[in-house]
C-alpha cells in the first residue's frame, strides 16, 4: 500500500516508558475534568440556590461548626503537602521515605474522616438530616459525595503503599504515585471550594 | 497497492483462542469490540422487540394488546434500553474499539485493561437496569421530575443501573482521546487521520465532559427518592425544571455522542464506494469538533414550553440553528464526493446513501423543532418521535448497518450474501419510511406522543405506521440472519476485499491479535482514491 514503510520492529504496545507516562498523565487530567464536571452539577444547584433563598443560607450555614470544618481544612492541606513529599521522596530514589509519606497522607484522609463523623453526628443529634432544608440538603450532599472522593482517594493511596513496600518503584518508575498524588490533589482541591461556600458565608 | 510490507502470515488471529472466559479476560481490543458488539446487539433486539410491541398497541384505537401502565413500562423500557445499552456505546464502543488502534496503526489503546474493565462496567449496569425490571418504571427514558420522584416503580434502579454505565462510558472515551493523543504510528499526523478517527474523538470529548453530568443529575434523583433533599421538589422550595436543566445538559450532547460516529462511518464508506478522495477532509473534520462545542450549548432547545424568560429561549433558538451549520458542511461535502464518482452500490454504500437522504429529512425537521413558533406547535407530539427517529434510525442505525456489513470481513474473516443483504436493505429502507413518514403528518395533526390511545381520526395514518415497523422487523430479521449464516457458511474474506486504502484493510481479515507485525510508517493520508494505484 502506497505510503506505508517498514519501521524497527516494537513489541506490544506502551515499551516506550515515556509514552507510558505521558499517557496515564493525560488520562488521570481528563479524569479529574470528569469530576470537576461531577461536581459542577452541584456548585450549579448551590449557585441557583442560594440566589433563591439567600436568608436561608445565612441563617441556617451558623450551624456548621467552623473550628471543625477549619481544621478539616488544615488537615486536607497537610495531606496534599505529604503526598508532594512523597512524590518528591520516589523521584530522588527514596521508597522508604515514600512508604512513611504516603501513610502520613492516608492517616490524615483518616483523621479527616473522623471529623467529619463527629461532625454529622452532630447534625443527626440536633435532628438536622438531608431533607432538613435545601441548605443542608446541598451540605450533606457536597460533603457526602466529597467524602466517598476522600474515601476512593484513601483505597489508591493504600494500593500504592502496598505497591511501595514491594519494592515496585524507583526514581526510574513512579507514574503512578505521580497519577494518584494529583487525584489526592483534586479531592484537597475541591473541599478547599466547599469549605467557604457552606462554613464561611457571611 | 504497491508493496504489501505488513506480511499476511504472521502470528495467531485474535478469533483463535475459544471459550468464554478467554473472551471475558481478553484486553485485545478487537475481542472487547466483538463483545461489545453482541451485547449492544442483544440490547437492540430486545428494546426492537418493545418497539413492535407499541406500534402493536397503536395499530387500532383504544386498547389493542397492553393496558396504559403497560404502554407506559414499554416506551420506557424502549427508550432507555436503546439510549443507555444500544446507542450511546453503540458505535464508539464497538466499532471504536475495533477500528481506532487499527487505523491509527497502534497494537491496542493506551489502557487496555482499562477498557477491559470499562465493558465490565458495561456488563454490571446492564444487569442492574434488567434487575429493575421486577418492578419496572414507568416514566419514560427522561425521568423528568416531580413524576418520577413519585412513582411506585422501581427508578432508583433503573436510574442507577444508567449511572454505572456512565463510568463505563466515560473510561471509554478517555482511552480513546489518550490512544487518538499518543500511540499514532510514526507519519500518522492529525490531518491523515480517517475520519472515523476525527469524529470518534469528538465523540470521546464528549463522553468524558457530558456524561458526569447526567451522573450528578441521577445521583441527585436517587437522593431525592431516597432521603427527600428536595432539590426538585417545589414543595421543599425545590425546582422541577432544574432537573430538566441537569438532564439535558447531559442528553443533547449525548446526541451527539450518538451520530457523530455513525458521521464518521459514512466519511470511510462513501470514498471507497465512489472511488474518489473524500471532498473536504479538513471542512469535515472540524465540523465533528465544531458539533461537540455547540452541543453544549442548546440544551435548553427540549424545554421551550417547560417554562424560561423569552430572552432565553431566544438565544437557545439561535444557538440551535447553529448546530445545522457544521451538520450541513458534512452532507454537501459526502455529496461531493459521490459527484462523478464512479459509484458501486454494495450493501455498505446503500445503507451510507440512505443514511445521508434520511439524516438530511431528520436534520432539516430538526430546525422547525429548533424555531420557537413552530415548536410550540409541534413539541410533544409525534412530529417529535418522527424527527429523532429518522436522526436515530435514519442517522445512527442506518451508519450502524454501514459499518457492519463494511467492516464485517475484516471483523470476521468472512464474506456475507451480498444478493440477501440488498434485499435486507430494500425492506429496511421501505419499512423505516413506512412507520415515520405517517408521524411527521401526525404530528403536525396534533397527536401528542406517548400516549395509549388516539383519537379515530388518527386511525389510518397509525395503521399504516405498524404496518411499516413489520416491514422494518422484517428487513432487520433477514439482516440478522445473513449476517449470521455468513459466520458459518461464508466465503473466507480477502485481506481487502474493497480496496480500501486505510490501515485496518492492509493487516489480515481477522487481524493477528497484535494488529501489525511491523509498526507501519505513514507518509500520505488514506484517501487517495482514483489513482492507479488503488
Amino acid at each position: 500500500m502506497e505510503g506505508v514503510e517498514k519501521i524497527e520492529h516494537v513489541h506490544g504496545h506502551h515499551v516506550d516508558p515515556v509514552v507510558e507516562y505521558q499517557s496515564l498523565k493525560f488520562g488521570m487530567w481528563l479524569f479529574i475534568a470528569t469530576e470537576l464536571l461531577l461536581f459542577g452539577g452541584l456548585f450549579a444547584a448551590y449557585t441557583i440556590f442560594r440566589a433563591k433563598f439567600p436568608e436561608m443560607f445565612a441563617e441556617q450555614h451558623l450551624e456548621l461548626n467552623k473550628p471543625l470544618g477549619a481544621l478539616n481544612t488544615a488537615v486536607l492541606i497537610l495531606s496534599s503537602l505529604t503526598m508532594a513529599l512523597g512524590v518528591t521522596s520516589i523521584q530522588r530514589g527514596k521508597p522508604k521515605r515514600l512508604a512513611l509519606f504516603l501513610l502520613l497522607t492516608i492517616l490524615l484522609g483518616l483523621a479527616f474522616g473522623v471529623n467529619k463523623y463527629f461532625e454529622y453526628s452532630a447534625k443527626f443529634h440536633h435532628h438536622i438530616y438531608p431533607g432538613t432544608s435545601i441548605f443542608f440538603s446541598l451540605y450533606f450532599t457536597m460533603t457526602g459525595l466529597h467524602m466517598l472522593h476522600v474515601f476512593a482517594g484513601m483505597a489508591l493511596l493504600t494500593t500504592m503503599l502496598v505497591l511501595t513496600l514491594r519494592g515496585r518503584f524507583s526514581d526510574k518508575y513512579y507514574t503512578p504515585v505521580e497519577v494518584s498524588g494529583l487525584y489526592w490533589h483534586l479531592v484537597d482541591l475541591i473541599w478547599i471550594y466547599l469549605f467557604p461556600l457552606l462554613y464561611l458565608i457571611a | 497497492m504497491a508493496n504489501h510490507t505488513i506480511a499476511e502470515t504472521i502470528t495467531i488471529p485474535y478469533l483463535e483462542e475459544k471459550g468464554l472466559l478467554s473472551w471475558l479476560t481478553s484486553t485485545d481490543h478487537k475481542r472487547i469490540s466483538i463483545m461489545y458488539l453482541l451485547s449492544i446487539s442483544t440490547f437492540f433486539v430486545l428494546a426492537g422487540i418493545s418497539a413492535l410491541l407499541l406500534r402493536f398497541e397503536l395499530l387500532t384505537p383504544g386498547k389493542t394488546i397492553v393496558d396504559a401502565h403497560t404502554y407506559n413500562v414499554l416506551f420506557t423500557f424502549h427508550g432507555a434500553v436503546m439510549v443507555f445499552l444500544f446507542i450511546v456505546p453503540g458505535l464508539a464502543a464497538s466499532f471504536g474499539n475495533f477500528l481506532i488502534p487499527l487505523m491509527i496503526g497502534a497494537r491496542d489503546v493506551a489502557f487496555p485493561r482499562l477498557n477491559l474493565m470499562s465493558y465490565w462496567i458495561y456488563l454490571l449496569g446492564a444487569l442492574i437496569i434488567l434487575i429493575s425490571l421486577s418492578k419496572p418504571a414507568d416514566t419514560g427514558w427522561t425521568f423528568y421530575t416531580p413524576y418520577s420522584i413519585r412513582t411506585g416503580t422501581d427508578v432508583i434502579l433503573l436510574t442507577f443501573g444508567i449511572f454505572v454505565l456512565g463510568f463505563s462510558s466515560i473510561l471509554t472515551g478517555l482511552n480513546f482521546i489518550v490512544t487518538i493523543h499518543k500511540l499514532r504510528a510514526p507519519g500518522m499526523t492529525w490531518h491523515r487521520l480517517p475520519l472515523f478517527i476525527w469524529a470518534s474523538y469528538a465523540t470521546a470529548i464528549l463522553q468524558v465532559l457530558a456524561t458526569p453530568v447526567i451522573a450528578i443529575s441521577l445521583l441527585l434523583l436517587i437522593a431525592e427518592r431516597v432521603f427527600g433533599i428536595g432539590f426538585f421538589d417545589p414543595a421543599k422550595g425545590g425546582d422541577p425544571i432544574l432537573f430538566q436543566h441537569f438532564f439535558w445538559f447531559y442528553s443533547h450532547p449525548a446526541v451527539y455522542i450518538m451520530i457523530i460516529p455513525a458521521m464518521g462511518v459514512i466519511s470511510e464508506v462513501i470514498p471507497v464506494f465512489s472511488r474518489k478522495p473524500i471532498f473536504g477532509y479538513k471542512a469535515i473534520a472540524y465540523s465533528s469538533l465544531a458539533i461537540a462545542l455547540i452541543s453544549f450549548f442548546v440544551w435548553a432547545h427540549h424545554m421551550f414550553v417547560s417554562g424560561m424568560s423569552e430572552v432565553a429561549a431566544t438565544i437557545f433558538s439561535f444557538l440551535t440553528f447553529l448546530v445545522a451549520i457544521p451538520t450541513a458542511i458534512k452532507v454537501f461535502n459526502w455529496t461531493a464526493t459521490l459527484y462523478k464518482g464512479s459509484i458501486d452500490l454494495k450493501s455498505p454504500m446503500l445503507y451510507a446513501l440512505s443514511f445521508i437522504f434520511l439524516f438530511t429529512i431528520g436534520g432539516l425537521t430538526g430546525v422547525f423543532l429548533g424555531a420557537l413558533a413552530a415548536d410550540v406547535h409541534l413539541h410533544d407530539t409525534y412530529f417529535v418521535v418522527a424527527h429523532m427517529h429518522y436522526v436515530m434510525i435514519g442517522g445512527t442505525i442506518m451508519g450502524f448497518f454501514a459499518a457492519l456489513h463494511f467492516w464485517y470481513p475484516k471483523m470476521t474473516g468472512k464474506m456475507f450474501n451480498e444478493k440477501v443483504a440488498k434485499i435486507a436493505w430494500a425492506f429496511v429502507f421501505i419499512g423505516f419510511n413506512v412507520t415515520f413518514f405517517p408521524q411527521f403528518i401526525l404530528g403536525t395533526q396534533g397527536m401528542p406522543r406517548r400516549y395509549a390511545d388516539y383519537p379515530p381520526q388518527f386511525h389510518s395514518l397509525n395503521e399504516l405506521s405498524s404496518i411499516g415497523s413489520w416491514i422494518l422487523g422484517i428487513g432487520m430479521f433477514v439482516m440478522a440472519i445473513n449476517l449470521l449464516r455468513g459466520l458459518f457458511n461464508g466465503e473466507k474474506a480477502p485481506q481487502n476485499p474493497f480496496n480500501s486504502l486505510s490501515l485496518e484493510w492492509q493487516v489480515p481479515s481477522p487481524p493477528p491479535h497484535e494488529n501489525f507485525e511491523e509498526i507501519p510508517h505513514v507518509t500520505d493520508w488514506t484517501y487517495g482514491y482514483g489513482k492507479k494505484s488503488a
